[in-house]
């Protein structure tokens, strides 16, 4: 079985900052995978690779099997791939509504953009209520939310999030992070996500992979990592007493 | 004033708000988008009506044809310019960009000049102009069309920006650029159709000020294209709604302050209207982002590099060249050339500390010219001063009034700046010519003990003591303390501000600095010309302040030597007219902004 989405030895480069070093990672279909690491490690690199941000010296990145290491962002996104990007980045002075039709811009049946604009109302009570409202104007939780809805509008296989927990408080993460699964199972999509909270990443991941300055150093499942003596060291010891 | 005088300038205040709204409104569109001001779009108002005029007087088209024609051409140029100048640099280098709209407004005014020459043209009256009435308030049905022409495409455009698909997109686009191409939306294909809608309206706005006013001139669209600027400043820049309310206001406010004070208060009203909101309400009076956080850095608006090493004996030979060979073996003709040339360098080399050192792209540096100049004449002529003490005094008064004028700027950034020095010296001149409507005759030469000095040749040997002077100066002052803490403002404001120096302290400082060398040269200029008017100091005075400076590399004084000899002295012995040398200075900015930013004695790092 060919993985959804695969990148082999990429190599991304800052000017003469190695960012990623013949990096390796592989999503699978309808599976959660979380990447942990700390500051400047090369997470959200990794992220704008795969959404066609920066440019790779070298490697590829393949989707379902096709190469589109050299594909455009927009031809990504309509491949099937989405994205929740670092700090939601919703449209602060358009309606919810609106930040919705924003993240279905690639679709053009206009109907089934109406059907699944009904889906997300559904699934997403709190953004119903809020559909006339300005994004910048929701609470954080709420603007998660939104950010989460926007991806799922493009009909994805795959959605990357960039740290969908950062800024939100305990509780308001757990939501997030059942959110997340509850995505996955009710609507079959693949989930890539960063994080920095070791413990909670791999709580609802099946696999993870931790990056280092740049490089894959660790991966496995999610039982395996929380194992692993590296990472209880670096990232569940006395540095997160959750 | 009566009540029809009232309705007389309400009615004329609609009429120039209107224009300024359709203008304010395509430039608030293209910093949306782009966050990068658009000068280009200032030529437009001039090109619009250039093009209808010609169209329509010339070529006899009925008016319904001509009106889509122009706004045709004037569509395709925007795509063309936003394609070639001004997405390239877009998004590392938004003041480049900014820098190089500039450029192309330049040449677009003046290539429109030499095709349609400087005259102001009759505008045919192509609806009658005063058939109807209210009270005794005569006013057309031309006026009536045109604000109905607007309210129906502003109508228009609100609807398209709130339910149609590219209309979502552009605010999306503006709202968060990478959240919007994270989402697929093809943000070039934004870009280009933000900038085809805001030619298409500079060109409409264009054509209306020409029925409105009744001549056509292809230099107006500057004068126009500031205001609308500051129309889109007062309502927010980026908002749109802001621009229409902003671009009313500053008609109204305008068309009471020409009632009450004449012509000339237009750009002193717009300059005052500019710098109370920049220190008032910077976001303008819809903006609801912080848009100044989003500025880029003062200091990093041009590429990086490394000076190219010059050898040890280079120095002395030019100085043997400049100052002993030319004067030598140079005519008359290469004489005068020379102290052009002379004048200009120090002029740049001045500038370089707040150009180069602070990063301040300060783009109205015929103000502080002007001030010198006119400082001069009127010392010597009227208060019998010698030319020696006027020349450093008038330097002096320049420092000083220009920084008081400058002083509420400092806080704002990026393109702000650059655009409120270019409306001071727009507005230091308007100031000048209330002052001085005719000119000054007989200015004094100068003297050496009794003995005048009016010879070419005694003129360029004053002018390269003084540039002798000003290098060293500058030298002294770069390597000093004072000058390494104005370069730690220009390279990181953020960085300097944290290790306690205050940036804008010391960017007042290296304005001052520069406005002292910009009034010597003034004076120099005013002596050597015994005559001067207003009309000297134009906007190509600081444009070409701007584009020596760039072209020999912002923070070099001696490269500005380089910058004046290349332009001025090569410039005037293929003997250019003025028009083209504008054309050239344009072309030579963008070429250098885009390929080698940090001017050619810098190698690009």
């Amino acid at each position: 079985m060919t993985a959804l989405l695969a990148l082999d030895d990429v190599n991304v480069f800052y000017g003469p900052f190695h960012a990623l070093r013949g990096n390796s990672l592989t999503v699978g279909e309808g599976e959660i995978v979380s990447l942990l690491g700390g500051n400047a490690s090369g997470k959200s690199t990794t992220m704008k690779t795969i959404l066609g941000l920066i440019k790779v010296k070298s490697g590829t990145v393949r989707f379902e099997g096709r190469d589109i290491t050299h594909a455009s962002t927009r031809r990504r996104v309509i491949g099937g791939i989405a994205s929740v990007p670092e700090a939601r980045r919703v449209f602060p002075q358009m309606t919810v509504d609106e930040n919705l039709l924003a993240g279905a811009y690639t679709r053009s049946d206009r109907a089934g953009i109406a059907d699944d604009l009904e889906r997300m109302r559904e699934h997403f009570p709190r953004l119903a209520e809020r559909r006339r409202q300005e994004a910048g104007t929701l609470s954080g939780g709420e603007q998660q939310m939104l950010a989460f809805a926007r991806a799922l509008m493009s009909r994805p296989k795959l959605i990357c999030m960039d740290e969908p927990t950062m800024g939100l408080s305990p509780k308001l993460v757990d939501q997030v992070l059942d959110e997340i699964v509850r995505i996955n199972r009710e609507l079959g999509v693949a989930v890539l996500f960063v994080e920095q909270q070791a413990e909670l990443a791999l709580s609802i991941a099946s696999r993870g992979y931790v990056l280092a300055t740049g490089e894959i150093v660790l991966q496995g499942t999610a039982r395996e990592l929380l194992d692993d003596p590296h990472i209880q060291e670096a990232y569940l010891g006395k540095a997160n007493p959750s | 004033m009566g009540r029809s005088e009232l309705t007389d300038t309400l009615i004329a205040g609609l009429l120039r708000g209107n224009v300024y709204a359709l203008g304010a409104v395509g430039i608030s569109l293209v910093f949306g988008v782009m966050n990068v001001v658009n000068f280009a779009q200032f030529s437009f108002f001039g090109l619009g009506a250039m093009l209808s005029w010609f169209f329509v007087s010339e070529l006899g088209l009925p008016f319904y044809i001509a009106l889509p024609l122009v706004l045709l051409i004037c569509a395709a140029l925007g795509f063309v310019i936003n394609i070639s100048v001004v997405r390239p640099l877009a998004k590392y280098l938004p003041l480049a960009a900014m820098l190089s709209t500039y450029a192309v407004s330049q040449i677009l005014d003046n290539v429109s000049q030499i095709a349609f020459t400087a005259q102001f043209q009759v505008f045919p009256e192509v609806l009658p102009t005063s058939n109807l009435a209210i009270g005794s308030t005569r006013f057309g049905t031309s006026d009536v069309v045109m604000l109905g022409t607007t309210v129906v495409i502003m109508a228009a455009m609100a609807l398209f920006l709130k339910y149609g698909k590219i209309g979502r997109a552009i605010r999306a686009t503006s709202q968060d650029q990478e959240a919007a191409l994270q989402m697929g939306i093809p943000v070039g294909l934004v870009q280009n159709v933000s900038f085809v809608i805001a030619s298409a309206l500079g060109g409409l706005a264009g054509v209306f000020i020409a029925l409105y006013v009744g001549v056509a001139n292809p230099g107006s669209g500057l004068n126009i294209g500031l205001t609308a600027f500051v129309a889109a400043t007062l309502g927010g820049l980026g908002s749109l709604v802001g621009a229409v309310v902003g671009g009313f206001v500053l008609g109204i406010l305008e068309a009471f302050g020409i009632h009450f004070f004449g012509d000339t208060a237009r750009q002193i009203i717009v300059f005052v209207v500019l710098i109370v909101v920049l220190i008032v309400r910077p976001g303008g009076l819809f903006g609801k982002v912080p848009l100044l956080s989003a500025e880029p850095l003062t200091g990093t608006f041009l590429g990086k590099g490394r000076p190219l090493r010059i050898p040890r004996w280079v120095w002395p030979v030019a100085f043997v060249v400049l100052g002993v060979a030319v004067p030598v073996f140079g005519s008359n003709y290469v004489l005068t050339t020379g102290t052009q040339v002379l004048i200009y360098a120090i002029i740049a080399a001045g500038f370089t500390v707040t150009a180069g050192q602070a990063g301040v792209l300060a783009l109205g540096q015929a103000g502080p010219i002007a001030i010198g100049a006119y400082m001069s004449a009127v010392l010597t002529l009227y208060l019998g001063f010698s030319f020696w003490i006027a020349l450093p005094l008038s330097g002096l008064v320049a420092a000083i009034v220009a920084s008081i004028l400058a002083s509420p700027i400092w806080g704002v950034k990026g393109h702000y700046i650059s655009i409120a020095t270019l409306g001071l010296g727009i507005a230091i001149v308007a100031v000048i010519q209330l002052v001085f409507p005719q000119g000054l005759y007989n200015i004094p030469v100068p003297t050496f003990f009794g003995t005048p000095l009016s010879t070419p040749l005694a003129y360029y040997l004053i002018d390269f003591v003084v540039l002798v002077i000003t290098l060293v100066i500058m030298w002294r002052l770069r390597r000093s303390h004072l000058g390494k803490v104005i370069s730690s403002v220009g390279a990181d404001e953020v960085a300097a501000l944290a290790s306690g120096v205050r940036g804008r302290n010391y960017k007042a400082l290296a304005f001052a600095v520069s406005a002292f060398f910009a009034g010597v040269g003034g004076s120099l200029l005013a002596h050597q010309y015994t005559y001067i008017d207003p009309t000297i100091f134009t906007m190509m005075m600081s444009l070409l302040v701007v584009t020596i400076v760039i072209l020999g590399g912002v923070g070099l004084s001696y490269g500005a030597v380089i910058g004046s000899i290349i332009l001025i002295g090569a410039m005037e012995l293929l003997r250019f007219t003025p028009e083209l040398r504008i054309i050239v200075y344009g072309l030579v900015l963008i070429l250098v902004v885009r390929f080698r930013p940090g001017g050619i004695l810098v190698r690009k790092s």
